[in-house]
């Protein structure tokens, strides 16, 4: 049986992982290879990596950190952040990645979703949404609307329309990264998550908001996801205290969520 | 020297860090030329089967492989796509595949969530080289929307369960396969590939 995965989330600015909240004031944890070291060390189940600004700063994504982090983890190792066209997502994966997050650039050019999947399979494109409540509309159907760079810029896009195309185009996961509960650690946005689930037929991950485990279970089970991202309580500094990701899954099993078994070493 | 296939739609990157990691000298192969030059061939994949055997025939892989793999009898593991493209026919595309072994590739149905992404039990059939070590039904990582159905039983190393049980290891004489992507499922994959890099190209 399939088992529901645990990914970490990096968002990196110059090597270093940092953490947001909000998508705002980002402060430092720790250089992102040092990290996932650990994290692969702890039996994380797979790392997102977002250069997050280099699509603000419009250069090519950090490649040796996205190097440094391969060498050193096998797991899956999805990355995002600036990636603007086929070329790109070629050198990300050369860098060792397995998968390209698209977000911004494709709301703004979608045909990248349907290229990227032509080129390196729907399995490699993983469409990351940042999705906010603003209530119904006559023009937003699900009360929820699509921002690109960062949460600033809202696209009048309606996000179940949205994640509905992306699969159509060829995106092979969805991420519904909430902006109201990002770094909050108050819990994902369930209702948002699942109605991403219900709406499209690839694997959907919960994303902004864990902060205990009990968050998470929920978001794989109510939520309806097949993988939740988590980052503040694995290692947020504004958190009181952290959880290992080893600690989480045995909580989680203990919720009835079915979880990657820990691997002795001696195995 | 283990030589990995390096080609557009690949990600051999991923399998030579794994193979640094373990210590193990690999180097990567674009050319018939530097096909010849390897004792052991890794053929890694993520995508599309399509695209796959596209890019092998421009560069010119598609009768070398063939050479070393079955005729030399070279110990050969391919890796997700890497397994699928060494059956005869796929539902991916018109493009058949390398057709070393008798089998067809089929896609999973959509009553579960295609593709399958995640990490999946794989029960062994018998106990084989390749596995040596590993605890039994070891959890892998999985990335596909299709999987292989080997004509031949005796082919099928280990199974795994998703909408319906498929193969997901495949051992036949010298080649060998994993559905699940070994470069990318922890230190059991590692086992896996260390194990690989030992192997003589018998059961035994």
């Amino acid at each position: 049986m399939l088992t529901q995965r645990l990914i970490a989330c990096f968002d990196v600015i110059d090597g270093r992982v940092t953490k947001a909240q909000n998508f705002q004031d980002n402060i430092d944890v720790a250089p992102a290879a040092e990290l996932a070291q650990r994290l692969y060390a702890d039996q994380i189940d797979e790392i997102v990596f977002y250069d997050i600004t280099a699509s603000a700063q419009r250069r090519q994504i950090d490649l040796d950190t996205v190097r440094e982090v391969a060498e050193h983890v096998f797991v899956p190792f999805t990355v995002g952040g600036g990636i603007r066209d086929l070329d790109d997502m070629f050198l990300v994966l050369k860098a060792g990645a397995e998968k390209i997050s698209i977000d911004s650039m494709a709301v703004r050019n979608p045909d990248i979703i349907r290229a990227g999947a032509e080129a390196f399979g729907n399995q490699c494109i993983v469409l990351s949404t940042q999705v906010q409540r603003v209530g119904v509309r006559p023009d937003l159907p699900s009360g929820y609307e699509v921002f690109i760079d960062g949460a600033r810029t809202a696209t009048g896009l309606d996000a179940i329309e949205w994640v509905k195309r992306g699969a159509d185009l060829g995106a092979g996961e969805i991420v519904v990264n909430s902006i109201d509960c990002d770094g909050t650690a108050a819990g994902y946005d369930l209702d948002i998550t699942r109605a991403v689930a219900d709406a499209v037929n690839v694997p959907v991950i919960a994303s902004g908001g864990a902060g205990t485990v009990d968050h998470i279970a929920a978001g794989l089970t109510d939520g309806g996801a097949s993988a939740a991202i988590i980052s503040s309580i694995l290692y947020s500094p504004r958190l009181e205290r952290n959880v290992g990701v080893h600690e989480l899954k045995v909580g989680l099993a203990d919720r009835g969520v079915h979880m990657r078994p820990w691997v002795d070493a001696a195995s | 020297m283990i030589g990995v296939v390096d080609y557009r739609a690949g990600n051999a990157p991923s399998v030579m860090f794994a193979l640094a990691r373990l210590g193990i000298d690999a180097t990567l192969v674009r050319t018939a030329a530097e096909l010849a030059d390897t004792d052991r061939i890794i053929l890694p994949g993520v995508g599309a089967a399509g695209a796959t055997i596209a890019s092998l025939a421009e560069s010119d892989l598609v009768p070398a492989l063939r050479t070393r793999v079955v005729d030399d009898a070279v110990p050969f593991l391919g890796i997700c796509i890497g397994l699928q493209v060494i059956f005869e026919h796929s539902e991916e595309g018109p493009t058949g595949g390398l057709g070393w072994l008798p089998g067809r590739v089929l896609r999973f149905p959509d009553t579960d969530r295609v593709p399958q992404i995640g990490w999946n039990r794989v029960e062994l059939r018998r106990p084989h080289p390749l596995t040596a070590g590993l605890a039994p039904d070891p959890y892998c990582y999985f990335v596909n929307s299709y999987y292989a159905a080997p004509s031949d039983p005796d082919a099928v190393l280990g199974v795994t369960e998703y909408s319906e049980t498929f193969c997901s290891m495949v051992a036949a004489g010298n080649i060998a396969a994993t559905q699940f992507h070994a470069e990318k499922s922890g230190e059991i994959g590692l086992t896996i590939l260390g194990n690989f890099a030992r192997w003589d190209g018998t059961e035994c």
